[in-house]
C-alpha cells in the first residue's frame, strides 16, 4: 500500500490530503474537509489537470494589444506546454468579448480557449 | 460645484462593489472615480483564475470577475470618470450636508472639485519596491515587482525577461513564476524570507509544483550583479534573526530579479486628509460600519488592509457602500444647522470616548490585526465580522474570542498562517446579551491549552 | 569636426564650465561617455551645498565652496532650479571633541564662512528635536544648504546648450594626442574630435586623461558611499543638514532633508578599485544606520524607500586640481571633485571657464540667455492657473507616477526639450516620476510607452539608462505582433 498526500486546490483552503493506494487502485481519501476534496484528489493522483491561462495578441483595439483568454475547462495537465504552443500562435481581431472562442478544440483536448476579457 | 452624494474613490473590485451596494441602498447620485482607463483595477491583469468561487460559486479569472461588475455597474447606469486622479479630500464644513471636497484632475476636465455627503475609500494597494528592503548590490535594468512584470506581460505583451529569480513568495510572485515559465522563461528559483509561504497554498502548488520550481524558505537576496542589465543573484539562507548565514551563498546567473514581498495599502489621500491609520495594517483605523476617523468617510478592499481573496474585498466593499448610504440618509434626515456644533461618530472619536457605548477589539495573543477596530452595538446591522491575521503559523490551534474578558466560543482550526485572512462572526444579539462589554479580544491558542481551559 | 573647446565630462562641474563658455564667441563641446548628462558622482552625493567650515584655509576646496555657496542663491534663480539655505549643524556628541568643534568654528571664520554660532545642548535640540540627547554641542551655520543635483547639472547644461555648446553623449574617450600644429586629437569610440583646448572634467577618470597627457601623475580612488532615502512622509523629521564631528567613528554620516522633502542618511567612504563600482553592500548600508543614531533618534527607518551608493573621486593630495597642466599646454583639469564638489561646481565653472576664454581671448557672444526655464509643475500651480494649463495641454491633466503626482505633460516636456531624457532614470531625474515610494512599480511601463512613442522607438529599445540597460527584452510570440 503506499500514500501520497497532496495540497487540494479546490479552493484557497489548501486541505491536506492523503491518498491511499494499492497497486494504482485508490482505497481511500483522507484529509478532506468537502466533497471537492476528495473528487480533487483521485482526480490528482490519476488524471490531473489544470485550467490554463495566458494572452493572444488582438489587433484593432487601439491601445489594447492583448486579449487575455483561458481553456474554457481544465485540461490534462501533461497538455500544457502544448495549448500554450497553440496560443503562442494565435492572433485576434477586434471586436472580442468574453466567452468569444479563440481557439477551437485546443491540442486536441476537445477544450476551446475563450476570451476572458473584451476588447472592443 | 457639482455635488453627489457619495464619491467613490477607485474602480477596482472595490470600488465596483460598492458603488453597486451603495445604489441598491437607494444612493441615486454617486460618481466612481477611476485613474487608470479601464474600470476594473488590478483584476484587469491578473488572468489566472481563481477568482470568484464564494461570489459566483464558480472559478473566474481577474478580468472575467472584474467584467462581472462592470457589466452590472454599467447596467445600473452608475457613472464613472476614468484617467481621473483624485488628488486632495478637503472637509471645508457640512453645509446642506456636503462634509467633503474632492479635488481631482483629468484631460478633459481639468483640475476640478465635486462636494460629497460621503466618501469611499477604494484605492487598493501597491507593492513594496526593493529600496524597502535594503537589497545590496547594483541598481541595473531588470528588478521588476511582480506586479510590474505582470503588467508588462498580461497587459502590454512584453517580456521583462528569460531567466528568472524571484523574491518573496507572496501571490504575485508565485503566479509570475508559472506566468513567465508558460511563456518561455526559466524561472530558477523562488527564495522567500520567511520560514513559511506569504501566498496560497493552492498557488504554491500550482504555480511552482506543477512545473518543478524550488521555493526556498528562509532565504534573501544578499546580491545583485551586473551593472546594465541583472545578470546574477546570490541568494543566502536566513537564520532566526533573518540576517544571512554566511557560507550559504548561491549563485544564480539569471538577466531578471522579481520581487513579490508585500503589498501597502496606499493612503495617501487618506493620511493627507488627517484620516487615522492604523500602524499594522497601513490602513485606516475604522469602526463596525467601516468608517473611518473621518465622519462620513468609509473605506474598504486592500485600502484598509490587504486581502487575499477578491471575494472578501467585494463583501466588505458592499457594506462599506450600504453603510456610507445609510450615512447619507440619515444626513439628510437632521442636517446639521450651519454653526451649530458638530456631532461626531467616526472611529477616531469612539476611541477618545469608550464611555459612548462603543466596544474596542483587542487583539490576544498571536494576532496582529483585526478590521474593524471598534464596535457600536447599536449601529450594527445585522452580523459583526471581525477579519484578522496572524503573526506566525499555528497547528492545531483555536481563535479564542473573548466578549468582556469572558471566553464566548473558541473555533478549532487545523492550520492558520499569517498568509491566509481569517474571520471571526459575533451576532448582534451575543453582543447586546453582553452589554456590559467594553472590548472583544481575538487570541489564538494551542489546543492543548484550549481544552486545558475549557476543562477547567 | 573642429572645436576650440572640448569638456570630457557632463557631470556638474563639466556642465558649469560648458555653461560658462558659453558666455563667449567660441565652439564647445561637451563629451559624455553614458546617454544623459549628470551620470556619475553628480547624480548620487549628499545634494549638499556646504558653507565651507570644514576646508583647510587656503585651499582650492575653501575658495571654491565659499564662493560657489554665495553664487547659487542667483544661479538656482537664473536657471529655475531647486536651491534652499536650510543651514546646517556639526554634532560634538563627546566632550573631549569640544575643542575640535571650537577649531572648525575658527577655521570656518578665517575661510569666511558668513553666520557661524555654536550651540550648546539645549539650543541644538531646541533647534532640531530628533537630535541624539548625547548631544554635547553643535556647529550652527545658516548659510549651508541643500539643492536639487540632477535639476543644478540639468540646468546648466540645458543653458550652455541653448546658448549653442554641443553635447556628444555615449561618447567615450579612449585616448588624447597633441599634434605638431597645437590641435589636440581626441578619440572617441564615435570618431576623432579635434580641439585646440582640453578641459578634463571627467570625475573619477579624471587621473586617467590628466596621465595620458602629463608626467606628474595623479592619482584618483573612487570612494563608495552608500545612503538611504527616506519617504518624503518624514519631512520635517530634521529641518537642518545634520553632520558628525570627525571623530573615532571616522568621518561620520550626514542626516539631511533632501530639497523635495525627502530624508536622507549617508554616506559611507569605502574606497574601491572599479571605477563603476556603485553597488551598495550589506555592510555599508549597517553601517549608514548605525552611524546615523549617533547624531539623531527614532530615525523612521520603515520609511526607506531605496538605498544607493555613489563614488566620490578621491585626490590623494585631497584637494581640488584645476588648471593648466604644465606639461600639456591647453589641457585643463578640473580633477579630484569630491565633497564639495558640487556646492563648488558654480565656482569652478567660473574659474576654470574665465582661465580658457582669457587664454584664447574669446570674446563675449552678443546674445547669450543667462537663465533657462525648468519644466512646469502642475502641482506647484495655484488651482487657476494649473487649470488653464491643462486646457492649453490636456497632457497636464494626466497624472503617470502616482507617488509624486507627476503627470505626461511633464514627461513629455522632459523628452522633449533641450539635451532632453532618452531613458528611464533621464526622466526621472528631470521629473521624479519613479523616484516615489513605489520607485516607478506603477509609472514605469507608462513612462516607457510615452518614451517609445515620443522617441520613435520600440519598446525593447527603451532603456533604463542607456547602453544595454534595456528594460523588456522581447515580445511574446504571436502572429499578432
Amino acid at each position: 500500500m503506499e500514500e501520497r498526500t497532496l495540497t487540494c486546490i479546490g479552493c484557497p483552503m489548501g486541505c491536506q490530503v492523503s491518498v491511499q493506494m494499492d497497486a494504482g487502485k485508490i482505497l481511500s481519501v483522507t484529509g478532506n474537509t468537502c466533497p471537492r476534496g476528495d473528487a480533487y484528489a483521485r482526480e490528482e493522483v490519476t488524471a490531473p489537470a489544470r485550467t490554463v491561462t495566458s494572452t493572444i495578441p488582438v489587433t484593432g483595439g487601439g491601445r489594447k494589444v492583448r486579449i487575455p483568454c483561458k481553456t474554457a475547462s481544465d485540461v490534462p495537465k501533461q497538455k500544457i506546454f502544448e495549448v500554450m504552443a497553440q496560443i503562442h500562435k494565435a492572433g485576434a481581431k477586434a471586436p472580442v468579448r468574453r466567452g468569444d472562442v479563440l481557439i477551437r478544440n485546443v491540442a486536441g483536448t476537445g477544450v476551446d480557449v475563450i476570451a476572458t476579457g473584451d476588447v472592443l | 460645484m457639482k455635488t453627489v452624494d457619495i464619491v467613490i474613490i477607485g474602480g477596482g473590485p472595490a470600488g465596483l462593489a460598492a458603488a453597486l451596494s451603495a445604489r441598491k441602498a437607494g444612493i441615486k447620485n454617486l460618481l466612481i472615480i477611476e485613474r487608470d482607463d479601464e474600470l476594473g483595477g488590478i483584476l484587469n491583469q491578473c488572468i489566472h483564475n481563481g477568482f470568484g468561487l464564494h461570489t459566483f460559486h464558480e472559478e473566474l479569472t481577474g478580468p472575467e470577475y472584474a467584467g462581472r461588475f462592470i457589466d452590472q455597474v454599467k447596467e445600473a447606469g452608475i457613472p464613472y470618470l476614468l484617467n481621473t486622479m483624485v488628488l486632495v479630500i478637503s472637509r471645508p464644513g457640512a453645509a446642506d450636508g456636503v462634509r467633503h471636497i474632492i479635488t481631482a484632475t483629468n484631460r478633459t476636465d481639468g483640475l476640478f472639485q465635486i462636494g460629497a455627503r460621503a466618501v469611499i475609500l477604494a484605492m487598493g494597494c501597491r507593492e513594496r519596491p526593493r529600496g524597502a528592503l535594503n537589497v545590496p548590490g547594483y541598481r541595473p535594468a531588470g528588478i521588476f515587482s511582480a506586479g510590474t512584470a505582470q503588467r508588462l506581460v498580461n497587459v502590454e505583451g512584453y517580456m521583462p525577461g528569460h531567466e528568472v529569480v524571484i523574491l518573496g513568495s507572496g501571490d504575485i510572485g508565485l503566479i509570475m513564476a508559472r506566468r513567465m515559465t508558460l511563456e518561455g522563461a526559466k524561472v530558477k528559483v523562488v527564495a522567500e524570507l520567511m520560514p513559511y509561504s506569504g501566498g496560497l497554498k493552492r498557488n504554491i502548488v500550482q504555480c511552482l509544483d506543477d512545473f518543478g520550481i524550488p521555493l526556498k524558505l528562509s532565504h534573501t537576496v544578499v546580491n545583485i550583479e551586473g551593472k546594465e542589465r541583472v545578470q546574477a543573484v546570490t541568494i543566502a539562507q536566513v537564520g532566526a534573526d533573518r540576517r544571512p548565514i554566511p557560507g550559504t551563498e548561491e549563485r544564480y546567473t539569471c538577466d531578471t530579479l522579481l520581487l513579490s514581498v508585500g503589498l501597502i495599502p496606499e493612503n495617501e489621500l487618506s493620511r493627507a486628509a488627517g484620516i487615522e491609520i492604523n500602524g499594522v495594517t497601513n490602513g485606516p483605523v475604522v469602526n463596525e460600519s467601516l468608517e473611518t476617523s473621518e465622519e462620513g468617510v468609509f473605506a474598504c478592499g486592500n485600502v484598509l488592509h490587504v486581502h487575499d481573496l477578491v471575494d472578501n474585498v467585494s463583501e466588505e466593499a458592499s457594506r462599506a457602500g450600504t453603510n456610507a448610504a445609510r450615512f447619507v440618509a440619515r444626513a439628510s434626515g437632521k442636517t446639521t444647522p450651519p454653526g451649530a456644533p458638530e456631532t461626531r461618530t467616526g472611529a477616531g472619536e469612539i476611541k477618545a470616548q469608550t464611555e459612548t457605548g462603543e466596544i474596542q477589539i483587542r487583539t490576544g495573543n498571536g494576532v496582529r490585526y483585526t478590521v474593524p477596530s471598534f464596535v457600536n452595538p447599536e449601529r450594527l446591522d445585522g452580523n459583526l465580522i471581525i477579519r484578522f491575521r496572524v503573526g506566525a503559523i499555528y497547528k492545531d490551534s483555536s481563535v479564542v474570542v473573548r466578549l468582556g474578558g469572558e471566553r464566548l466560543r473558541a473555533l478549532k482550526k487545523k492550520i492558520i498562517a499569517p498568509g491566509e485572512m481569517e474571520q471571526v462572526i459575533i451576532t448582534k444579539d451575543e453582543l447586546l446579551q453582553h452589554e456590559n462589554a467594553d472590548s472583544i479580544e481575538i487570541s489564538i491558542e494551542e489546543n492543548s491549552a484550549a481544552q486545558a481551559a475549557q476543562s477547567r | 569636426m573642429m572645436y576650440d573647446v572640448v569638456i570630457i565630462g557632463a557631470g556638474v562641474s563639466g556642465a558649469a564650465i560648458a555653461r560658462e563658455l558659453s558666455r563667449y564667441d567660441c565652439n564647445v563641446c561637451v563629451l559624455e561617455k553614458e546617454e544623459d548628462v549628470c551620470c556619475g558622482t553628480s547624480k548620487a552625493n549628499s545634494a549638499i551645498v556646504h558653507a565651507g567650515y570644514d576646508c583647510k584655509p587656503g585651499s582650492m576646496m575653501a575658495k571654491m565652496n565659499v564662493r560657489g555657496n554665495a553664487m547659487m542663491e542667483q544661479l538656482s534663480r537664473d536657471l529655475d532650479f531647486p536651491f534652499r539655505r536650510n543651514g546646517s549643524l556639526v554634532l560634538c556628541v563627546d566632550e573631549e571633541q569640544l575643542p575640535d568643534l571650537k577649531r572648525l568654528y575658527e577655521q570656518g571664520i578665517q575661510d569666511g564662512v558668513p553666520g557661524l554660532q555654536l550651540l550648546d545642548h539645549d539650543a541644538a535640540l531646541a533647534m532640531e528635536p530628533n537630535l541624539s540627547d548625547n548631544v554635547v554641542a553643535a556647529l550652527y551655520a545658516p548659510s549651508a544648504g541643500i539643492v536639487c543635483p540632477f535639476l543644478m547639472n540639468i540646468a546648466m547644461a540645458e543653458n550652455a546648450f541653448e546658448n549653442g555648446v554641443d553635447f556628444r553623449f555615449n561618447t567615450e574617450v579612449e585616448a588624447l594626442r597633441r599634434s605638431e600644429n597645437g590641435r589636440w586629437h581626441i578619440r572617441t569610440n564615435n570618431g576623432e574630435y579635434l580641439a585646440r583646448c582640453v578641459v578634463n572634467a571627467a570625475g573619477v577618470y579624471a587621473d586617467i586623461f590628466h596621465n595620458m597627457v602629463s608626467a606628474a601623475k595623479l592619482h584618483i580612488t573612487p570612494r563608495r558611499g552608500d545612503y538611504l532615502l527616506l519617504d518624503h512622509e518624514t519631512e520635517g523629521f530634521v529641518q537642518h543638514t545634520i553632520f558628525q564631528q570627525p571623530g573615532k567613528f571616522g568621518k561620520g554620516v550626514l542626516v539631511a532633508p533632501t530639497i523635495h522633502g525627502n530624508t536622507l542618511v549617508g554616506p559611507t567612504a569605502i574606497d574601491v578599485p572599479d571605477r563603476e563600482n556603485t553597488a551598495t553592500t550589506q555592510e555599508g548600508l549597517d553601517q549608514v544606520i548605525s552611524r546615523s543614531q549617533i547624531s539623531v533618534k527614532n530615525l523612521p527607518l520603515r520609511k526607506v524607500i531605496t538605498s544607493f551608493a555613489g563614488l566620490r573621486a578621491h585626490e590623494d593630495g585631497h584637494d581640488f586640481v584645476l588648471g593648466p597642466v604644465e606639461d600639456a599646454p591647453d589641457f585643463y583639469d578640473c580633477a579630484g571633485i569630491e565633497s564639495p564638489g558640487l556646492s563648488s561646481a558654480p565656482a569652478i565653472g567660473e574659474y576654470i571657464g574665465g582661465m580658457v576664454a582669457g587664454r584664447f581671448c574669446f570674446g563675449a557672444k552678443k546674445a547669450w540667455k543667462s537663465t533657462r526655464k525648468g519644466i512646469i509643475s502642475p502641482k506647484n500651480l495655484p488651482f487657476k492657473e494649473r487649470n488653464e494649463l491643462i486646457r492649453r495641454n490636456p497632457a497636464y491633466g494626466q497624472i503617470i507616477c502616482r507617488c509624486e503626482n507627476i503627470t505626461e505633460g511633464e514627461i513629455i516636456d522632459a523628452i522633449r526639450r533641450p539635451l532632453g531624457a532618452c531613458s528611464l532614470d533621464g526622466v526621472k531625474r528631470r521629473v521624479r516620476a519613479g523616484m516615489g515610494r513605489c520607485q516607478g512599480g506603477f509609472c514605469s511601463p507608462r513612462v516607457m510607452d510615452i518614451l517609445s512613442r515620443e522617441l520613435g522607438l520600440p519598446m525593447e529599445k527603451i532603456t533604463k539608462s542607456g547602453g544595454r540597460s534595456n528594460i523588456v527584452l522581447d515580445i511574446q510570440r504571436g502572429e499578432g505582433q
